[in-house]
């Protein structure tokens, strides 16, 4: 075993890597470094109960203190990974190097921010607790809110917004949002949420300039000519692997994410990755390199990251199956398997109660349903199992007669 | 080996349906129904990677 693991990200895959290494019964030194002041917390709470609650704090999943005394970890917080030494092994930060023996990377990513935009106040992206208070400070002023970027992060805040009774316009720039993630069809499917919410829904048009007056947003000015004002810009344009630390010290995809086998080793021997940053192979899609932002890719890969990087034994491989949930208006969307699908079918009806189903050749390889809890794990089953698509169409209509969740 | 879920921190998400079908699963709420709350000791891998799997910390185990 080494004799220091270092784990560079204190989000939740670096402390899954770090109760990996020991739950495998690691007991050597353990260093954590990380960008943000705090111990490890939710950030998936951040865009809802942090925002929507009165005197909602933000969900912790670990103290200091337990990290140090129950997890023996050299806590490294408010620092900031700078570079790697591969010839020294160390991790080179703003304030020191530390030696490893075995490292995880589990940088995460880092938001778009919206050009043009810095300094300037009642804009911000909602990715950390910072941007989180920064949010909630306007809206507990009544900001009027535009939210740009319709995608899960966007949509949530709109959620958020609408929920406290504030004015929110939520702008996309492609006709149809979410379509990467989920496929056209069901994209539009799930927009419609918010218009049913009463949500203002602009598709199909960028955002040509952000209004300012001494400092202060005061609205955008879209590609068609109009103006829409606000004192809230929330950018949700996705997020960039935060990668660029490492320089060309391990192998990068062209995104930026760090390249990984199926036990989420690097390029580099002795050097593994977790969560937001790495692109793993996924045996269940054919070996499909795939680089997932969800919650619980970051946990699964950062327990089997920290496990593999401590252990002398054969490394473990990976073997779950993609899953994310998101919450809008009080339905509850999940989302299991791939969407990279040759077709996609509608079971049960659109909007609330829907499933839908995501064929490849004859397997069923995903499914999206909204407010159906009951239903969906019975599906991510099959597609684990890499089951038959007409098997599965058959069975999701029957399940369709469950009762709707909510 | 006892199981105990706290139905006011579950969220339904349904992770431990997914590691440990036969021992949990998301009801009719939309909450989660232990299905048997004193699995043999047999069954003591799935069930402790169902509750170490709970995004919200709402299960524990004894025993």
């Amino acid at each position: 075993m080494p004799h220091r693991l270092v784990v560079v990200g204190a989000s939740l895959a670096g402390l899954r890597a770090v109760e990996g290494a020991r739950s495998a019964g690691y007991q050597g030194e353990i260093s954590l470094v990380g960008e943000e002041l705090w111990a490890p917390y939710d950030r998936t709470s951040l865009a809802k109960a942090y925002l929507t609650e009165q005197n909602a704090e933000m969900v912790t999943l670990i103290s200091d203190r337990e990290l140090r005394d129950d997890l023996g970890v050299d806590l490294h917080l408010g620092e900031r990974a700078q570079g790697l030494d591969l010839a020294a092994r160390d991790v080179v930060t703003d304030r020191t190097r530390i030696r490893y023996d075995a490292l995880v990377i589990a940088t995460g990513a880092t938001p778009r921010q919206l050009p043009g935009t810095e300094g300037l106040r009642g804009v911000s992206t909602l990715r950390t607790l910072d941007d989180a208070r920064d949010v909630r400070t306007a809206m507990d002023a009544g900001a009027r809110v535009i939210i740009i970027g319709a995608g899960f992060i966007g949509s949530e805040v709109a959620s958020a917004a609408h929920k406290r009774g504030l004015s929110v316009t939520l702008i996309e720039a492609m006709p149809t949002p979410l379509s990467r993630s989920v496929g056209p069809a069901v994209g539009e499917m799930l927009t419609d949420l918010h218009r049913e919410a009463g949500t203002a829904v602009r598709l199909g048009v960028g955002v040509e300039q952000v209004l300012h007056a001494n400092g202060q947003v005061t609205g955008v000015r879209l590609a068609d000519g109009s103006v829409v004002e606000a004192d809230l810009v929330v950018a949700g344009l996705g997020v960039t692997p935060a990668t660029g630390w490492l320089g060309a010290a391990v192998d990068l995809h062209r995104d930026g994410g760090i390249v990984c086998d199926a036990s989420l080793a690097t390029s580099v021997p002795g050097i593994w990755a977790a969560g937001d940053v790495a692109h793993a192979p996924q045996a269940l899609f054919d070996g499909e390199l795939m680089r997932l932002e969800h919650w619980t890719n970051a946990a699964e890969q950062g327990s089997l990251a920290g496990r593999n990087a401590v252990s002398r034994q054969e490394p473990e491989l990976l073997d779950s199956v993609p899953y994310f949930w998101s919450d809008w208006y009080g339905h509850r969307v999940q989302f299991v398997g791939t969407p990279g699908a040759d077709e996609v079918l509608l079971v049960g009806p659109p909007g609330p109660g829907a499933i839908a189903l995501y064929r490849r050749g004859n397997r069923v390889v995903g499914a999206l349903t909204v407010d159906r809890q009951r239903v969906v794990m019975k599906l991510r089953r099959r597609i684990a199992d890499a089951g038959d698509w007409d098997e599965a169409v058959t069975f999701a209509r029957e399940l369709d007669v469950l009762a709707v969740t909510r | 080996m006892k199981i105990a879920a706290d139905v006011d921190t579950c969220q339904g998400l349904g992770m431990c349906e997914a590691m440990a079908p036969d021992f949990f699963e998301v009801g009719e709420d939309g909450y989660v129904d232990v299905l048997d709350a004193a699995p043999a000791e047999e069954h003591r891998k799935h069930v402790m990677a169902a509750v170490a799997a709970c995004p919200v910390s709402a299960l524990r185990l004894a025993g």
